[in-house]
């Protein structure tokens, strides 16, 4: 038989779901295909864990569908979910199981042939840094690390798609950057991976696409690079950092480089350049303020740009 | 179909429902076995046995006159409490504790249907309850043995037991229904226990004094055949007997009326609870939302 290979989907078809009166997710139509990261980005409130319920069926939606790799969680929740790793609202698991347990019982559950679960086990509990945890009771554990073994349990059948909701939620910053690595490194293995934040940096660290939400609606979905373009008008910026404090007469200098549009102080020593150009704009850019010697240290893109976008974009409505 | 995706997906078969009730129940009954709750129990049922030994050696007389009278004073008179206390301590937050603790996230996670989280939760609770029953069931046997020889067990404590495993189901299911109908543990707790331990003998009460009609709707009435099968003259049908009394208090002459259930029709209520209420508990879990 010839082996069958379909790209992993999540599709949302005029998803809704209300409480009461009030409307948490309005009419959701998203239809996310292939291997990569999709940030779901939006304000607290937003609807971001509503959408993730919806599409794993722990709450049932008040019109629409969700489907995970082209199956209706409503019709058949099972074979929908056989093959997503789903982490959602940082589940508790039962205390008196230690995370060897924990991840045995979720292996055995979805079918992971008994030969091949304890080195999965070992492999999943070693990317979240827990190999050492691996037999004490999860009671005893602190928050952080109780969300690791919860992402190590929707990495155990090595699935194809991934909700997240907010999985960095509860880590200190440690944590929170090995959980970020974490989830770029799964996008090397061929995986959908659809992750909730209201961290726009998060977002733009791991992800290659966003989809927007506030007030339950659909702001835009997108790749990064396009969002950035579209609202952006053709302007981009870069933060630079120098050694010393910058003159007065220095802004005047900045000002003046080829395709500068606009600066701005963000301390004595960094400044915001917004600029156009493109990347040839970009790299002429850089040579000018090298040759300027003010003691030039570093230049970033400044996220400014989509912060902005962010910022304005759930705003709107007030 | 679900979509295949190179790499682990391909290989991967989540297992058929009913195996997945087996595996499950397998983990919650460890669970249960492991709990301090279990623990607990035991020593709470260790407490009744010999607090009923104490009163059995005390006051022997009628108690050991025949084993009959003996193991159905003993058992009948200890084991539906223990019953009770064993279904509450093990169904009370079985399904709202998923929701009260946040496990049920964990779970839900899985590519599992709600009726096989529900079913294998239910077995291992029953089988974590009966496993207690178990244990009053040999405190039992040891008193049997001391004072009849152990080879004097009456065949009616097999009857008996086999009525007290309905009821059990029957108890569980009421547990396991309030428990998904409130997603608040301790409502479970305390209704059951209040229901199960009074609440439906004062019911019988009533129904047989106001309504004076045969309780067959309250499980305390088929409850109790669980002792009445130790009795003599054992009505064995599938209708109860009614029998009046006259009694002069005083110059006043006081009818009262008590209904006996027949043992077949014991069994049948009990085993009608416990279809109805596990079948609505399900039905109830199968609309709940994980909010
Ligand atoms: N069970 C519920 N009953 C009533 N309202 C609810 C319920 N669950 C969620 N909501 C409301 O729906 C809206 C969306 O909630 P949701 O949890 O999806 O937000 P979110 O985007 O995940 O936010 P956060 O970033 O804070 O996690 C909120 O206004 C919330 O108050
Ligand atoms: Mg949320």
């Amino acid at each position: 038989m010839p082996k069958l290979v379909t790209v992993p989907s999540i599709e949302t078809r005029d998803l809704t779901k209300s409480f009461g009166h009030f409307t948490a997710l309005n009419g959701l139509n998203l239809k996310i295909e292939g291997t990569k990261c999709v940030g779901f980005l939006g304000p607290n409130g937003a609807g971001k864990t509503t959408t993730l319920k919806l599409l794993t069926n722990m709450i049932f939606p008040t019109r629409g569908d969700a489907l995970l790799n082209g199956v209706s969680v409503r019709e058949d929740r099972k074979a929908a979910l056989a093959d997503a790793g789903v982490l959602i609202e940082s589940p508790e698991i039962y205390p008196s199981l230690t995370p060897n347990e924990a991840l045995e019982m979720v292996a055995d559950l979805r079918g992971v042939p008994p030969a091949e679960r304890a080195e999965r086990i070992a492999t999943v509990l070693g990317e979240v840094k827990m190999t050492e945890w691996a037999d004490q009771k999860v009671g005893r554990f602190s928050k952080g690390m109780k969300q690791r073994i919860n992402i190590a349990a929707t990495l155990v059948h090595d699935p194809a798609v991934l909700l997240l909701d907010e999985p960095s939620t509860g880590l200190d910053p440690r944590g929170m950057a090995e959980v970020r690595a974490i989830v770029r490194d799964l996008k090397k293995s061929r995986r959908l991976i659809f992750m909730s934040s209201h961290i726009l940096s998060e977002v733009v660290d791991v992800c290659d696409e966003v989809a927007l939400i506030d007030r339950g609606k659909l702001l835009f979905y997108d790749t990064l690079e396009n969002v950035t373009t579209r609202f952006s008008d053709g302007h981009a910026s870069l933060d630079a950092s120098f050694a010393r404090p910058l003159e007065p007469a220095d802004d005047a200098r900045l000002a003046a480089l080829p395709g500068v549009t606009g600066s701005q102080r963000l301390d004595p020593k960094r400044v915001r350049l917004r600029f156009q150009g493109g990347a040839g704009g970009q790299e002429r850019l850089i040579e000018g303020l090298v040759g300027l010697h003010l003691g030039l240290l570093s230049v970033a893109e400044s996220e400014s740009a989509l912060e902005e976008i962010y910022l304005q974009q759930i705003s709107r409505g007030d | 179909m679900g979509a295949v995706v190179d790499g682990a997906a391909g290989r991967l078969r989540v297992p058929v429902s009913s195996e997945q009730v087996f595996k499950l129940t397998r983990y919650q009954l460890r669970e249960y076995l492991r709990s301090r709750r279990f623990v607990a129990l035991i020593a709470i049922i260790a407490v009744i046995g010999a607090i009923l030994t104490a009163l059995v050696a005390h006051f022997r007389g009628g108690l050991v006159s025949s084993n009959v009278a003996f193991y159905g004073s003993f058992w009948g008179g200890g084991i539906d409490l223990v019953i009770v206390l064993a279904a509450v301590f093990f169904g009370g937050d079985a399904i709202a504790g998923e929701f009260q603790n946040k496990t049920g996230y964990f779970l839900m996670g899985l590519p599992i249907r709600r009726t096989t989280v529900y079913v294998g939760k239910f077995i291992a609770a029953y089988l974590a309850a009966a496993a207690t029953m178990l244990v009053f069931l040999a405190i039992l046997l040891a008193n049997g043995a001391y004072y009849f020889g152990t080879g004097a067990v009456p065949w009616q404590l097999l009857l008996s037991l086999a009525l007290a495993l309905v009821y059990l189901g029957a108890v569980l299911g009421a547990t396991f229904f309030f428990s998904s109908l409130f997603k608040t543990s301790a409502y479970g707790f305390v209704l059951t226990a209040i229901l199960f331990l009074f609440g439906f003998t004062i019911l019988q009460d009533v129904i047989v004094g106001l309504v004076k009609i045969e309780p067959w709707m309250v499980i305390s009435y088929a409850e109790s055949t669980i002792g009445n099968v130790f009795g003599s003259g054992v009505n064995w049908g599938i209708f109860g007997t009614k029998t009046t009394t006259t009694t002069m208090i005083g110059r006043m002459m006081v009818q009262s009326t008590t209904w006996t259930p027949g043992i077949a029709e014991g069994f049948v209520i009990m085993l009608g609870y416990l279809i109805g209420t596990a079948a609505v508990g399900l039905l109830l879990f199968e609309r709940e939302e994980f909010t």
